[in-house]
């Protein structure tokens, strides 16, 4: 029986082509996709969440272990969608109209996606339109949009306005963030959560499915 | 070609000449500021609060500048401020419109002119663009489509009497971004040693050349690596990045910035480019920082230190809100003024080198950032970059410069690095060490990573 703390060990140390041997190898031996996922894969990605918290590695090392997790996540999305099994959850990402910063938004995707969400990346300078177009499209619970300019930070509001005018704002939790966007300012446009960071967002993100 | 070629030697003596408020190359601008000729000037930066900015709300955001500046200058009468600074940092729309920007521009110079005229203030402004060329992917920095808008931007600037022009330009930031984000050494040196110095060469020429259209009215002041070594700096602060890589960035950033003054450049540099006490150790000319009085902006590690050789002090940007004491960027002012003072009395009386030294050593042992900042580091790797004659060889230099200086304090006892901190120094050495020879060899080394980021021609490659 294939031993899922090698798969976690390997996806720690970025090592593709192991993590593709014993994730083949765990479903060969019987083990359920949802195990592999779970107690392998996504449980390596939690233990290097920890040591980037305690500062032990940074984020490069994280993509590196986001890298070789996809590779095992790539054999088994095809028998995850089979037998119905969910990502963690659906999170539409974009920076907001009128504002072009993407790196800080490119690191919450990355970050979402090493914990197992599935995340669509709507870019920058999105318009509300096509938040809510891709909430409906995706089945969405989570709307994660930045901005980084102070005149940019309204057009945050507009989105959840135009979420509630499509009748969509019932069905998703909304995450804001970016440098000038504070707490504050979170509850008073009417979002459900704020982060200052992408590994907040992470947890924040957690939290909102895990209450769902 | 314009500009003074090819920087070969230093400005100073010594790394101990470098100190804040003197400089080599001083400058005299605007309403009768002189800039790195035995004082410290503050130069106050400020922006406006969350709003949406377009046609409807416009008339509200040139309020904003009006009280902004007015209580600005009232808070430096009441100090009775020797010289003030604004700078007056454009956001995306400013640009994009350059009847806005311009609009703004003139509105700030009567402020300044008037206190002038009325109360005898020396001031300046200082205009700094958006660089508007980086929106598509990959961005095609020198076409047209993207070139003119922004060009018709500075013209109007300088047409509506800015005394500094300045930018922080992002070409490069394309492949810098996703370099920083995978702690790639060859990456950064693509970025910051190849793409990012054509760039400057290119855009700065023009800049000079609008300038020197303005008939010298106004100056071609600086740029920043904040696209570059700030964002890995703010990475850094937030852990996402090790220190060392930062600090590494940030040395190898100052190559980036001495394009600009090749071309003709002339300062004083950006704030937010604390590359710039490098730049200054080559250049000798003036050079603005901000520190632990641009808190309202960001946080950093190197707030006392990045003082130790500026001559403009800056706030970054504060967001005009309410405080108790009055407008943000008032309060700002007065705190900045406040460290003016110290500085210039420090001058004054003699006792500047006292007051750098202290600056440094309260910040020096505690950060790799602030490590390669101190007058001595600076120093070693504004030599290491003189002694190089390409770009890209000047990056290779600057940072392996700045890894041997983090290597011999942490051995010296100096600086003290966490095994993670550490393990990331030594891999960053050994990617200096194995860095191409050439930028062809870089370029085919890297192209399955960054090619599809870039387009070469945009640079000059092709």
């Amino acid at each position: 029986m294939t031993d899922l703390s090698r798969l976690s060990s390997s996806v720690l140390s970025g090592d593709v082509n192991t993590v593709r041997q014993l994730t083949s190898q765990a479903l060969s031996d019987g083990i359920a996709a949802s195990d592999v996922l779970a107690l392998g894969l996504i449980a390596a990605m939690d233990v290097l969440g920890r040591r980037f918290g305690d500062g032990e590695v940074f984020l490069p090392d994280m993509l590196v272990a986001a890298r070789a997790m996809h590779a095992g996540l790539d054999m088994l999305k095809p028998i995850l969608a089979g037998a119905g099994v969910a990502p963690v959850g659906r999170v539409v990402l974009g920076t907001v109209r009128g504002d072009v910063h993407d790196l800080g938004k490119n690191l919450v995707g990355m970050m979402l996606e090493g914990a197992g969400f599935a995340v669509r990346d709507l870019g920058v300078d999105v318009s509300p339109q096509a938040f809510v177009e891709h909430v409906r499209q995706d089945g969405a619970e989570i709307v994660a949009m930045s901005a980084l300019l102070t005149t940019t930070m309204p057009e945050m509001k507009t989105v959840i306005d135009a979420l509630c005018e499509g009748g969509v704002r019932e069905t998703v939790k909304v995450l804001v963030g970016g440098s000038p966007v504070t707490e504050t300012f979170a509850r008073d446009i009417g979002a459900d959560g704020f982060a200052p960071d992408a590994y907040g967002a992470v947890a924040v993100a957690r939290l909102f499915v895990a209450a769902t | 070609m314009t500009g003074p070629g090819m920087f070969r030697h230093l400005a100073f003596e010594s790394a101990d000449d470098l100190v804040f408020g003197r400089c080599p190359r001083p400058l005299r601008c605007g309403f009768g500021v002189e800039l790195g000729n035995g004082s410290v000037a503050p130069e106050v930066n400020f922006t406006l609060p969350a709003m949406t900015l377009c046609e409807a709300t416009w008339s509200q955001a040139v309020d904003h500048y009006r009280v902004m500046a007015t209580e600005i200058v009232g808070r430096a009468l009441f100090l009775k401020a020797p010289a003030l600074v604004l700078e007056f940092e454009h956001l995306p729309p400013m640009t994009e419109r350059a009847e806005w920007g311009a609009e703004i521009t003139a509105l700030l110079l009567e402020i300044l002119r008037d206190a002038q005229e009325r109360h005898g203030l020396a001031s300046a402004l200082r205009v700094t663009v958006v660089d508007t060329r980086l929106r598509q992917r990959p961005p095609r920095v020198r076409s047209d489509d993207v070139w003119l808008p922004l060009e018709a931007s500075l013209r109007a600037c300088a047409g509506a009497g800015a005394h500094i022009l300045s930018i922080e330009s992002e070409g490069g930031k394309e492949v810098c971004d996703a370099a920083l984000t995978h702690g790639d050494v060859d990456g950064v040196l693509l970025a910051l040693g190849v793409l990012a110095p054509a760039d400057m060469d290119w855009l700065w020429t023009r800049i000079v050349g609008i300038c020197r259209d303005s008939g010298a009215a106004t100056m071609a002041g600086g740029d920043a690596a904040c696209a570059f070594a700030n964002t890995a700096m703010q990475l850094a602060n937030q852990r996402m990045l090790p220190e060392t890589f930062a600090a590494v960035v940030r040395a190898i950033g100052a190559v980036r910035g001495l394009a600009a003054y090749e071309r003709g450049a002339v300062g004083p540099w950006k704030d937010c480019g604390y590359e710039g006490i490098i730049l200054k150790a080559i250049t000798g000319s003036p050079i603005s920082m901000e520190g632990k009085s641009a808190s309202c902006a960001h946080q950093s590690p190197v707030g006392n230190i990045a003082a130790a050789a500026c001559d403009l002090w800056s706030n970054e940007s504060v967001q005009h809100v309410r405080l108790l004491s009055g407008g943000a960027p008032a309060a700002f002012a007065e705190t900045l003024l406040y460290d003016c003072r110290l500085m210039n009395a420090a001058l004054s009386t003699g006792n500047e080198r006292v007051l750098r030294d202290l600056l440094v050593e309260s910040d020096v042992c505690l950060s790799p950032q602030a490590a390669i900042l101190s007058p001595q580091a600076a120093f070693a790797i504004a030599g290491a970059i003189v002694a190089e004659r390409t770009p890209y060889a000047r990056a290779v230099a600057a940072g392996s410069k700045a890894v041997e200086l983090l290597r011999n304090a942490r051995d010296a006892g100096r600086l003290v690095l966490s095994a993670a901190e550490l393990a990331w120094l030594q891999r960053i050495d050994a990617a200096l060490c194995a860095a191409p020879s050439d930028v062809q060899e870089l370029l085919a080394r890297t192209q399955s990573r960054y090619g599809h980021l870039y387009d070469a021609a945009s640079y000059g490659l092709q």
